[in-house]
């Protein structure tokens, strides 16, 4: 009995890293209305990590970075080629417009912290 | 008090600074504020927030962001350090309760769990690791935690979990032996703590390590001087460079740094530009020549006229262009980043299954009562030794010191891609003029053919020269002035691509150029084909001269090759890659270059237009070609082929233009871009593959794979040394770049 339960709790637990990590879908903020987003980089990650915004729209994504390990030290933007040094405790900015609507991520460069920006159509 | 300086952005007109000062004296706080139109810069000092001033500043209409000073980069390396020696503390305070465990432990002097008072001794043992994991890994839990809610996971995961389970497992079993069998009592607050000092210790020298990776741009930073000596009023004062103006005039004293970019009004100096160009020899300057910021100047006094400031300076341009490819990513990484995107969650299900696998089928292998240890055990390792950041580390870490490195040789990769192109190269394209030649061309022979004198087809040759830029017409025009001679007034001119050029004096019609245009205009040159093959053997370019359609001499002209050419040649020959010469010479001094040069392959009289054909038509034929050119005659050419090099001498080219700039004049540059690009491409294959095999092997194993065959499992704590020390060496492989020398220097 305890074997049956243990291995359903197992197969329980990998359905459900598989879910959480993979499918679940994950709510974005939206800041379709502001020009500059401020983004914190702390204990591993962006906050916010999800953001919604309009394609084809210029935003200026400011980063602040409290987190000293130097795997933040930069942040890359995937889709649009463009990436920004950050320097410990000193807001950064970064110019972006994205083209199309999608899903378009952003990661340090050992693909360690993830965020997301997801552009929607321009009504 | 504090003082901060804004780049400001979207100032049209010098009306826009009382805008933008308005808006900053507006924010609660500021106490003084001035704006530098020509910079773009805002100097702000005050006890006020900085967000509320940017925002401030973007409500006026206008873009502010703040600059980087040298305090703050002196904060941060402090910052740095402090970050440094905490990942340090932390790993002591780790090792100092899980050494000592561990050797009583293997020593058979601690307690067991079989009795009440093992139980309490385990219990406080229990509660001072939790402290030690809380001091010393405080960062990994809580990273994991706010991971785990954004749907993410990361190191931090993999570390809290498996340092987790074990100190859970640990403390369950102390509390409630019974739970387990006898034989799995077995408490691992020891692995916890010494796998948080390790993972700790590694940290902290992987960082001590990356810090070098980034010596290459710091230098370039480090060019730049603090002050300059300005003349105002007719006084001479030093002032911060950021606020000299456009146009002033600065002085330079010998063994000073040029502070910005400008011309040499007065005086004359010789100036070391190697940290820029990599090119050892002292330049003589003169009144008229250009300067540029950050070179040293050698011996004389000079004053200079500014002529770029702030981010418009070739040393600033030159920063932000290698910083930029250090950003970026060649396609070789590609993998390596979707692979590692995914990594953390996939290696949690494999520590899962792994749990699985011996919880079900061990029995065999082990005592039945210890089928749950070695469960845990092994599905414990598995979480501490994957380690993703080795594999996402592997090619940025390389293309940063490769890069950086060209940059201290000179050369400019623009990107990733570019550095990973140049490794491919096996055939190299070299425009004759100013790449193999020094550009510098002069007159070497006149001919004068019937009862023209020499000095008369010079005259005519020069008057119609005078209007081609070619460097050609400038030889010619020379050879004339320093003769005295007097030009004609030109009623006529065309400059003929390729060609010459066409036209009339008052008294006559006049064609200057090859035998193609006098062949065009049926001009009879068979009086000069002799003389004109013999000085075309020698290298030397004849140039026909016809007057009245009737073939009036020869001027030949003769452009020297440089210096290390013949050298720089031979080492593209070692890199195994086929050298190629383009010319619109004629064939006789093109076959004259390339025998000399011991070229393989040479196209002659080809025009400039026809240049991008043969890079095609060599791509047709499966190479993968690089152009090297001057930047702007060859820009078609240069995009055409996969990797274009633009050669410049000093600053003086579009640093933008090309995949690659060679700062320096000499084709070693060439040679060096190749080959510090193979190395660095070899060097993020070698992370790559480490990186691979250390996961792919290292899981396995971890996974107690070798254990029905050998009866080998692998102890926690070396799968957490093995895990710390895995980004090191990437890091430290990187570094080795850094020892790559000149294709030059090795001769």
């Amino acid at each position: 009995m305890t074997v049956l339960i243990v291995n359903v709790l197992a197969l329980i637990l990998i359905a459900a890293i598989i879910w959480w990590f993979w499918l679940a879908p994950i709510k974005t903020i939206s800041m379709t209305g502001k020009q500059i987003i401020d983004i914190s980089v702390e204990n591993g990650v962006y906050t916010p990590a999800n953001i919604e915004v309009t394609a084809n729209q210029k935003y200026t994504l400011r980063f602040l970075r409290k987190d000293p390990s130097p795997c933040a030290e930069k942040v890359l933007f995937e889709g649009i080629g463009k990436s920004l040094d950050l320097p410990l405790g000193l807001p950064v900015e970064i110019e972006i417009i994205l083209p199309v609507a999608g899903e378009y991520g952003f990661s340090c460069d050992m693909k360690m912290y993830h965020g997301r920006l997801v552009a929607t159509a321009q009504v | 008090m504090k003082t901060e300086r804004f780049s400001i952005a979207g100032m049209m007109c010098a009306g826009c600074v009382s805008s933008v000062e308005k808006a900053l004296v507006n924010v609660a706080g500021v106490k003084q504020s001035s704006v530098n139109f020509a910079e773009h810069v805002a100097q702000v000092e005050g006890d006020y927030d900085t967000g509320v001033l940017l925002k401030a500043v973007a409500d006026a209409g206008y873009e502010a962001s703040l600059l980087v000073t040298e305090e703050d980069e002196t904060e941060k390396e402090a910052a740095e350090f402090e970050y440094y020696r905490n990942l340090l503390k932390k790993s002591l305070a780790a090792a100092l309760l899980g050494v000592p465990l561990f050797i009583f432990g293997m020593a058979g002097l601690l307690p067991g769990l079989n009795n009440l008072q093992g139980q309490g001794i385990w219990f406080l043992i229990g509660l001072a690791s939790a402290w030690v994991l809380w001091f010393s890994g405080g960062q990994f839990y809580s990273g994991a935690w706010k991971s785990f809610k954004n749907h993410n996971a990361n190191m931090d995961t993999l570390i809290a979990l498996g340092t987790g389970t074990a100190w859970l497992f640990s403390m369950v079993i102390t509390v409630n032996p019974e739970l387990v069998p006898a034989l799995a009592r077995h408490a691992y607050f020891e692995a916890a703590a010494i796998i948080i000092a390790l993972i700790n210790l590694g940290s902290a020298l992987e960082m001590r390590a990356r810090g070098k990776t980034s010596e290459a741009i710091k230098r370039l930073i480090g060019l730049q001087p603090k002050t300059a000596r300005v003349i105002r009023d007719g006084k001479e004062l030093d002032v911060a460079v950021n606020d000299v103006g456009l146009g002033e005039t600065v002085r330079v004293r010998p063994g000073e740094k040029i502070p910005l970019d400008g011309v040499i009004i007065d005086g004359h100096s010789s100036v070391d530009e190697s940290m820029l160009t990599g090119e050892p020899l002292a330049v003589e300057k003169n009144t008229g020549d250009e300067v540029v910021g950050g070179t040293i100047n050698k011996t004389g006094t000079f004053l200079f006229q500014a002529k770029k400031i702030g981010s418009e300076t070739a040393l600033a341009q030159i920063i932000a262009l290698v910083r930029k490819a250090q950003n970026s990513k060649p396609a070789i990484g590609k993998l390596a980043d979707k692979i590692a995107s995914v990594f953390v969650p996939a290696v949690l299900i494999i520590a899962v299954i792994t749990f699985l696998l011996w919880f079900n089928f061990s029995a065999a292998l082990v005592a039945e009562d210890m089928v749950v240890s070695y469960a845990l055990v092994t599905m414990m390792t598995v979480l501490i030794i994957a380690c993703p950041c080795a594999l996402g580390l592997a090619t940025p870490i390389s293309i940063m010191v490769g890069v950086g490195k060209a940059a201290e040789l000179g050369v400019l990769i623009r990107n990733g891609e570019a550095l990973q192109q140049s490794g491919k190269l096996d055939v190299v394209v070299l425009d004759k003029t100013g790449t193999i030649t020094q550009g510098k061309p002069t007159v070497t022979a006149l001919i004068g053919f019937g009862s023209w004198q020499q000095n008369d087809v010079l005259k005519y040759a020069a008057s119609l020269e005078k209007g081609s830029e070619h460097p050609l017409a400038e030889a010619i025009v020379n050879a004339a002035k320093e003769k005295g001679i007097n030009l004609f007034e030109i009623a006529e001119f065309n400059a003929l691509a390729g060609l010459g050029v066409s036209g009339s004096t008052d008294l006559s019609p006049v064609l200057v150029g090859n035998a193609v245009l006098m062949h065009r205009y049926n001009v009879d040159i068979t009086a000069a084909e002799v003389q004109a093959e013999q000085l075309a053997a020698q290298a030397q370019t004849p140039v026909f001269v016809a007057i009245n359609n009737q073939l009036a001499g020869i001027v030949s002209v003769s452009d020297p090759l440089k210096e290390d050419s013949e050298q720089a040649i031979q080492t593209l020959h070692k890199l195994g890659i086929r050298v190629v010469m383009l010319t619109g010479d004629n064939s006789h001094t093109a076959k004259a270059v390339a025998e000399q040069l011991n070229i393989d392959e040479y196209y002659a009289e080809v025009l400039p237009q026809t240049k991008e054909q043969k890079i095609s038509m060599l791509q047709a034929q499966g190479h993968v070609v690089g152009m090297v050119g001057d930047g702007i005659n060859d820009a078609p050419a240069l995009a055409r082929a996969d990797v274009g090099f633009a050669i410049g001498t000093g600053t003086d080219v579009a640093i933008e233009s090309a995949d690659i700039t060679l700062m320096r004049g000499s084709l070693n540059g060439v040679a060096d871009a190749i080959a510090v690009s193979k190395a660095t491409v070899r060097n993020i294959k070698q992370n790559l593959f480490g990186a691979f095999i250390y996961n792919s092997l290292g899981i396995p194993v971890a996974a107690g794979i070798l254990f029905p065959l050998f009866g080998v499992l692998l102890n926690p704590m070396i799968a957490g040394a093995a895990m710390a020390m895995s980004s090191l060496t990437v890091v430290t492989n990187a570094n080795r770049l850094r020892w790559f020398r000149s294709t030059g220097d090795k001769k």
